[in-house]
């Protein structure tokens, strides 16, 4: 019950002095919204990041050849299949090439593949199906492409049995893919499709079924960096070089954005926590000037009876209810300006629940820290004296 | 009632010994008035501090109620000013960011009385000062002799052993003053102790008996002095 009357007497003092309790609150009100904002941008942020990645592959090891002699032949491929951690190969000839629709035309990057990339990067097929085998042995003229291929040159998605000019030569539409996010689309060509790689190397000029330029593997359960050294080994052995390829393991882009977001996370949190502190210390500094301008209240309190800990509880209950009261108007305030930059950005970024709980014990934690000197000096004044303080 | 055996108060003030209370021995019944008389810096404020619980006697016995006030820690003083005493001021000494209600509630929160019974003896201590109407105002609002009156009714609230005024008139004028004399006699026909501190003989005069001090050294006063 005296917690109550403590924290009815604390609003009622606080809302005497409007000005300067808000003042007060706002260092922490502007600390809670830099830590909430800046931790859930940088948390949203790199989330969208980490799944545009997973769109594109993430456990998948990517080698290339940089002899130019052309190493991997389709049965140096088949060898490699058999290594123990690579669970599929999927070879790829690339080169770009202008696609004419009956809508529009542009430019696209032109995959020569066969059927193991779709699962090898995780593409997901919205209507029709991939390159399968057949398509790869009869070197037919069949091509997959991305939803943004469908709807920007031909004007819709479900295109399946339409025929599609790459470079003037008729491909015969087999499969749409689902629509990717836009931030994917943002670190991946507009236009991507996909045709069997035999068919690929009678328009491209960068590689042949025996001069392989890149090839795809994914592991066993997903185990990259299995493949990559096992590949490292015997890919050094056949080139006689390192130099003489590329190896890139994928997933090390998820750990290392992992690895990133902690660091932005701490760095713009820490930033966030000094704010915080900052705020603190005003709470602090106004909590000395409120008790000793309330000397003779404190006095008459004490002459009436309330002991010395009442006094403290009700001290702290005034700090602490200022740097709450400045916590969630901070919480509100983030609230809002995380859905402008929603609306700006035309993203989709929402208050981190842990960040938010964080500031609501941190701004309490600060609230009594820094309540507490003034609260005891409260506490600690003689009631003779208080009641003789003009 | 109130019992001073040798009290005396003694202050180091950079290496000499001031004695504001030297071995004063008092008594006072229950449902006495009393006055204690004397001029400023004669101890008198020293003598209220020790009877109000506000200080404790360098040496000596004070006993209260029959219960030695003697190296009391602060929370126990404040316990035994809140269910005991009951004081007014020279300058009323009420929370001027509060109103009337809650100035005499006050004391009766800090004892953790019930918000029913509460609210029941703020009105009634309210009402007999004639005030109840004017609760919702604020000290800044009310005039001094109000004011006084309040004060008189937060320490009626809480039903002390002990009324405690220190100089009650000091800030008044002499009719409201007289005013707020006539209350104390009502407290004390209602059977209430009370011990008066003032400079003023005038005052004085109208308590039952008087304790005069000065420099320290109480001089009781036995002869009973009419009231009325």
């Amino acid at each position: 019950m005296i917690v109550f009357q403590s924290m009815k007497m604390a609003f009622s003092s606080i809302k005497s002095k409007k000005l300067r309790s808000f003042l007060t609150m706002l260092g922490i009100i502007i600390g809670v919204f830099a830590l909430v904002v800046l931790v859930s941008l940088v948390s949203g942020a790199t989330g969208s990041i980490k799944s545009a990645i997973d769109e594109i592959g993430t456990d998948m090891v990517i080698v290339d050849d940089e002899t130019g002699r052309g190493v991997f032949s389709m049965e140096y491929l088949d060898e490699l299949r058999e290594l123990p951690s690579v669970d599929q190969v999927a070879p790829v000839v690339y080169t770009v090439d202008r696609l004419y629709g009956p809508h529009e035309e542009g430019i696209s990057i032109v995959y020569g593949t066969t059927m193991e990339l779709m699962s090898i990067q995780g593409l997901k097929v919205e209507y029709g199906r991939f390159i399968m085998k057949p398509d790869v042995d009869n070197h037919t003229n069949v091509v997959v492409i991305s939803n943004a291929t469908a709807v920007d040159l031909l004007g819709r998605e479900n295109v399946v049995g339409e025929t599609l000019s790459i470079g003037g030569r008729p491909y015969r539409i087999i499969g749409v893919l689902k629509q990717s996010s836009a931030l994917a689309n943002l670190i991946m060509y507009k236009y991507q499709v996909y045709i069997p790689i035999t068919s690929a190397v009678r328009i491209s000029d960068s590689g042949s079924l025996s001069a392989i330029p890149e090839v795809c593997f994914s592991g066993v359960d997903g185990d990259t960096s299995a493949v990559q050294q096992e590949l490292e080994e015997e890919l050094t052995n056949k080139f006689g070089s390192t130099e003489e390829f590329y190896i890139f393991n994928q997933s090390e882009i998820s750990s290392a954005m992992d690895k990133i977001t902690a660091a932005l996370s701490l760095l713009l949190g820490g930033i966030a926590a000094i704010s915080l502190l900052v705020g603190g210390i005003g709470i602090m500094n106004i909590m000395l000037v409120s008790v000793t301008e309330r000397t003779r209240e404190i006095g008459i309190r004490k002459a009436i009876g309330a002991r010395p800990s009442i006094i403290l509880l009700q001290f702290l209950i005034e700090a602490m209810t200022l740097s709450l009261i400045g916590c969630i108007i901070g919480l509100i305030l983030s609230w809002l300006g995380i859905q402008v930059v929603n609306i700006i950005g035309n993203v989709d970024f929402s208050i981190s629940i842990p960040v938010a709980m964080v500031a609501v014990i941190f701004s309490s934690g600060v609230g009594i820290l820094f309540g507490l000197y003034p609260a005891k000096k409260a506490a600690a004044m003689k009631p003779i004296d208080a009641l003789r303080y003009n | 009632m109130i019992v001073f055996r040798n009290v005396s108060k003694v202050y180091n003030m950079g290496g000499e010994q001031v004695r504001a209370l030297w071995n004063a021995n008092i008594h006072i019944k229950q449902g006495e008035f009393v006055a204690v008389v004397g001029p400023s810096g004669s101890g008198k404020s020293t003598l209220m501090n020790i009877v109000g619980c506000l200080d404790v006697a360098s040496s000596g016995q004070y006993l209260l109620d029959g219960i030695p006030i003697d190296r009391y820690s602060e929370k126990q003083l404040a316990i035994v000013r809140n269910k005991k005493i009951g004081f007014i001021f020279q300058n009323f000494n009420l929370i001027q960011t509060m109103t009337a209600e809650e100035n005499v509630e006050l004391p009766l929160i800090y004892q953790g009385i019930g918000k029913n019974e509460r609210k029941a003896r703020v009105r009634e201590a309210l009402q007999k000062v004639d005030l109840y109407e004017r609760r919702a105002h604020t000290p800044g609002q009310l005039s001094g002799g109000q004011q006084q009156r309040v004060a008189i009714a937060r320490a009626m609230a809480s039903k002390p052993s002990l009324f405690l005024a220190d100089e009650p008139t000091g800030n008044l004028d002499q009719a409201t003053g007289a005013q707020i004399m006539n209350m104390f006699r009502e407290l004390h026909k209602q059977g209430n102790t009370i011990v008066l501190i003032t400079h003023d003989d005038n005052v004085a005069k109208q308590a039952e008996r008087s304790i005069r001090i000065m420099d320290g050294i109480v001089t009781e006063t036995r002869e009973d002095r009419a009231g009325s």
